[in-house]
């Protein structure tokens, strides 16, 4: 009886491997950023590029940052979830306009809405290299001392946005008013 | 004649070829000996957007802009080490082909080995298992007489 019990259990060990390793997306690398300081930086402006945005400048606050492109499809897709995430206020959206060029970034954004308060133009992906970006669009939310608490790979999704992030800034914002 | 012919535009086209891969070519900076630790170093290297490839043959975006990047703390004396430790801070032990041995990783590096343990461990007491189901049972006068004629007709034959 043994002899027919093992082959078959570790089978079913491998057939559950398998399951869970078809079931991932390769794409999402754990990022070891996570928990670490984000990097600064000190970028112009994509709508006015005699100004600058810098990490530090957010300094106590929770804020998100969204690195994103004209070129990147998926970016499309996310847009219309990123415009509605802005309205309601519930944390500042940053953009990281990642190895675009300035008039087709002003140009998406004319066309399908701006929901950043401000976008930073990293033309030649320094910065974007910096932050361990493989593939817009990528989300990262940071808190009040500037460290990176979550990092969502790929387009947002409702799920995420309201499983992960909601949750994490009302934390964030609670600690950091107990403070 | 025709066969000339024909082979005559193929021949030609064929020295296009070159330009056909100038296109390709990477822009190598002039210095050789700092494109080929590049090579050697980026050839380790995953790129994170085709993944299946190394750093050194993908022609992706991003993987140009690591090689930049990594050309720059070349030539700012950094060492291999330092520049790995860059890329691994950032991207993670995934951009390295040969993932570090960290326990995390251990499973990686010494669950093989430990695997073959346990088959050799399976291997031996199956063996001993089967050994053990021969019964030693010493020969009758008879079966040895028997034996020996069967020896000594094969080994005349081998003589013959």
């Amino acid at each position: 009886m043994l002899r027919y019990l093992i082959p078959l259990a570790i089978f079913l060990v491998l057939v559950v491997f398998l399951a869970i390793g078809l079931g991932r997306d390769p794409h999402e690398v754990p990022s070891p950023l996570i928990n670490k300081a984000a990097p600064t930086f000190r970028l112009p402006q994509l709508k006015e590029p005699s100004k600058t945005f810098s990490a530090e400048d957010m300094r106590g606050k929770v804020w998100v940052l969204n690195v994103w492109a004209s070129w990147c499809v998926s970016c499309r897709d996310e847009h219309p979830l990123l415009i509605e995430y802005a309205k309601t206020g519930a944390v500042p959206i940053y953009g990281l306009n990642w190895k675009d060029k300035r008039d087709d970034a002003l140009a998406w954004l004319n066309d399908l809405g701006d929901p950043y308060v401000l976008s930073a133009s990293d033309l030649d992906g320094r910065i974007a290299i910096d932050y361990g970006v493989y593939g817009a669009p990528e989300t990262y939310l940071i808190d009040q001392s500037g460290t990176i608490r979550f990092k969502q790979i790929g387009p947002l999704t409702p799920d995420v946005w309201q499983d992960k992030f909601l949750p994490l800034v009302q934390q964030l914002n609670r600690e950091g008013a107990g403070r | 004649m025709s066969r000339v012919r024909l082979l005559l535009p193929l021949v030609l086209l064929s020295l296009l070829a070159p330009f056909a891969l100038a296109k390709d070519a990477q822009p190598a900076s002039d210095d050789p000996a700092l494109e080929q630790r590049l090579t050697r170093l980026s050839q380790e290297l995953r790129c994170l957007v085709c993944q299946n490839e190394t750093l050194a043959d993908s022609r992706a975006d991003l993987a140009e802009d690591l090689r930049r990047e990594i050309r720059e703390q070349m030539r700012a004396g950094k060492s291999d080490k330092e520049i790995i430790d860059f890329l691994t801070a950032r991207y993670g032990q995934f951009i390295l082909y040969k993932p570090q041995v960290t326990p995390t990783t251990y499973l990686l590096w010494f669950g093989p080995f430990v695997l073959l343990l346990a088959g050799l461990a399976v291997l031996f007491r199956y063996i001993k298992q089967r050994r053990d189901l021969i019964p030693e049972k010493p020969l009758t006068s008879e079966e040895r007489r028997r034996a020996e004629e069967l020896l000594r007709t094969s080994s005349r034959k081998e003589t013959a």
